[in-house]
């Protein structure tokens, strides 16, 4: 479903990856997991194009996005939610959502919005709340579900569990499991290895621009070198 | 802290006196072709001194008097008051925007010509104060150079009616379109920059449209501006003594009453009303639009309104185009309203007053932004007496409204939509 081939990404003049390869396929959930700095962010952003790789494909659908525009990939049947959630902060809980769905017809969205409301029922209490009065947890799930507003077939997480407590963490990738279930493919972004390893069909570990390892998400926990460096020995 | 207080007092006395005396403690003669140096008049000098006598009473009992300025705003009632309901507070804002144009609609009737005349200028500001409220209040684009689409809406009428006859109907939509392209082109390659770097780009394309028609001479008149400009005709009648275009009738003899110049001016006035009018429904119904919606999300966050498919580009550009487009027709009125136009219509200072309309009525409000037009176009002229005082009574309303209320005179409570379910 999404292939990157030897994905270099430039800041200026500084290379943040050097030629990585990953490859999701429909319907799994795949991991990246990777220290501060690693440039997981870069690659996920890179995929939305913004910045652009400067060499190598991103392939979506089958369909080379390298050089589209952030807002035509956006529209594409991918959808993010960025690191550190980034939730409209001034607007409406119901109001988050609809900028989900701008480009889906009243009806669309109106029917995402009741399945959201399911998912996460949190989110019908504080429908009209702004939502940067909530917490951090219902923040994650705002923006969770403005993404899946545009009905996505791919969903792509930036650390959604930055910050939250353990109880939410666990709420949030239950969420993510049941995402899967409605066939919707994950591409997941974690500093928190265990889970995100756990709940993967297979995982990357990316370490300073390149992907240093790539197995299931089963496999990688059990890797003593993953054990050593991400899940604290 | 007391003797904190003291030295600080002490320093900003003498800070008084060190920028006032050398200004206001001499006077420069000239006698012949000798220019003498000599002291003031005691009494400005003993003013000095008092100003620099007060500073240092203020700054030693700043913490008290501050403390007190403080408690002021629960004096007026509507600061503390708690926020209404969305409903509720909809209603009273139509309600009082109905009584508001019932008024206006029947000023020019009561009101003598002169008033009527600047309340035709009210209404322009009005007009030009929400088009860059759409820019500045809701898209969160600072432009600095928005007089320069007015300048485009009124060179385009006058331009037109001296070289085509082309009439004030014809020019309205056309000055504002042409207004709207500019906004488009110039748009286009500065929306990229943001914040600091955008209002100085705006800021000098403002005045590259006034230095631009100042130097065209042969095609604008340059620095002696345009005249002759005609005023607008109602159904073919126009309202001068004498008919002046071939196939128009005259007003007062259509209907067979005496002619009055007072016609023209309320005639005038109320095609301005009707503008203004339109423009506040017009971006009240944007900004329920989805477009409106996607105005405030880049303003809230960029990156979060790209991640959900948000063309950068063509969010800024609609805005900017929006505001420019009914800053053509502010433009466009004025030119008809003057009669004459020249670049010194349009300078720097124009942006300033319109911007700082909308800063004070609270960005992104129009009922605020309304009141903000009719207290800054009609303080100045109530404050002609002391004219030599003007930009000192403007810039210190200003100061004290940023202590008072901070957030504007009426900051934006927004409008939350709800999508309507069917059940
Ligand atoms: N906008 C930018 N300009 C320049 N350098 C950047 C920019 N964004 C990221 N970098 C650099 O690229 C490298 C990778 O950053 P990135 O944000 O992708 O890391 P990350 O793996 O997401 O880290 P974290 O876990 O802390 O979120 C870092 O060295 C960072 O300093
Ligand atoms: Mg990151």
């Amino acid at each position: 479903m999404l292939v990157l081939e030897d994905v270099h990404t430039h800041y200026g003049k500084i290379e943040a990856l050097h030629g990585v390869s990953v490859e999701v396929k429909k319907g799994e959930i795949v991991s990246l997991i990777g220290a501060n700095g690693a440039g997981k962010t870069t690659l996920l952003m890179t995929v939305c194009g913004n910045p652009q790789a400067t060499s190598g494909r991103v392939i979506f659908q089958g369909r080379d996005i390298t050089r589209d525009m952030t807002s035509n990939i956006m529209r594409s049947g991918i959808a993010i939610v960025p690191e550190g959630r980034r939730v409209f902060s001034g607007l409406t809980v119901e109001e988050n959502l609809h900028m989900g769905g701008f480009f889906n017809t009243k009806s669309e969205i109106r029917k995402s919005q009741d399945h959201v409301y399911e998912l996460f029922p949190r989110l019908k209490e504080r429908e009209h709340q702004r939502a940067g009065t909530m917490s951090g947890g219902e923040q994650q799930m705002l923006a969770i579900g403005r993404a899946l507003m545009s009905k996505p077939n791919m969903i792509i997480l930036d650390e959604p569990s930055l910050g939250l407590a353990p109880l939410v963490i666990k709420q949030i990738f239950e969420i993510i499991g049941k995402l899967r279930e409605e066939g919707i493919t994950v591409f997941l972004v974690e500093q928190n290895a265990h889970q995100a390893l756990n709940l993967a069909d297979r995982g990357y570990v990316l370490e300073t621009g390149r992907i240093r390892l790539h197995d299931t998400g089963r496999n990688l926990l059990a890797n003593p070198d993953v054990q050593n460096a991400y899940l604290g020995g | 802290m007391a003797s904190h207080n003291l030295k600080h007092a002490l320093f900003c006395a003498i800070v008084t006196l060190i920028i006032s005396y050398p200004i206001l403690g001499f006077n420069l003669e000239s006698q012949g072709i000798d220019v003498t140096l000599e002291g003031a008049e005691t009494s400005t000098v003993l003013g000095v001194l008092l100003a620099a006598v007060i500073v240092f009473l203020f700054q030693l009992f700043r913490d008290n008097v501050m403390g007190s300025l403080r408690q002021l705003p629960a004096v007026n009632p509507l600061a503390n008051r708690k926020p209404m309901e969305q409903s509720k507070r909809l209603k009273l804002e139509s309600t009082l925007l109905t009584l508001m144009v019932i008024g206006a609609l029947i000023w020019p009737f009561i009101a003598s010509r002169g008033a009527v005349d600047l309340a035709t200028l009210v209404l322009i500001y009005i007009m030009l104060a929400l088009g860059l409220n759409v820019v500045v209040g809701l898209a969160g684009l600072l432009d600095l150079g928005y007089v320069a689409f007015y300048a485009v809406g009124a060179y385009t009428f006058a331009l037109l009616s001296q070289y085509y006859g082309v009439s004030f109907w014809f020019a309205l939509p056309i000055g504002a379109l042409l207004a709207a392209l500019f906004g488009l082109v110039l748009g286009f390659p500065v929306l990229r920059l943001r914040g600091d770097y955008l209002a100085i780009v705006t800021l000098g394309f403002g005045e590259i449209i006034r230095i631009l028609l100042n130097n065209m001479t042969s095609l604008t008149g340059g620095p002696n501006g345009i005249g002759g400009i005609p005023d607008p005709t109602l159904f073919g009648m126009e309202f001068g003594r004498r008919v002046k275009e071939e196939g128009n009738t005259s007003f007062h003899e259509t209907f067979g009453i005496a002619y009055s110049g007072e016609h023209k001016v309320i005639f005038l006035y109320l095609i301005a009303l009707v503008l203004a009018v339109i423009t506040a429904i017009a971006i009240r119904r944007l900004m329920r639009m989805p477009v409106g919606r996607a105005w405030e999300a880049l303003r809230e966050d960029e990156i979060a309104a790209k991640s959900l498919g948000l063309s950068r580009t063509a969010v800024k550009l609609s805005a900017f185009t929006i505001g420019a487009f009914f800053a053509g027709f502010a433009g466009t009125v004025f030119a008809s309203k003057q009669g004459f136009i020249s670049p010194e219509s349009f300078v720097f200072l124009e942006s300033a007053i319109i911007l700082a309309i909308v800063v004070l009525g609270g960005m992104g409000s129009q009922m605020g932004v309304i009141l903000a037009a009719i207290a800054v176009t009609i303080l100045p002229e109530l404050a002609r007496e002391f004219s030599e005082y003007r930009m000192l009574i403007f810039g210190a309303a200003m100061v004290l409204m940023m202590v008072w209320r901070p957030q504007g005179l009426m900051p934006m409570r927004r409008i939350h939509i709800e999508l309507k379910r069917q059940e």
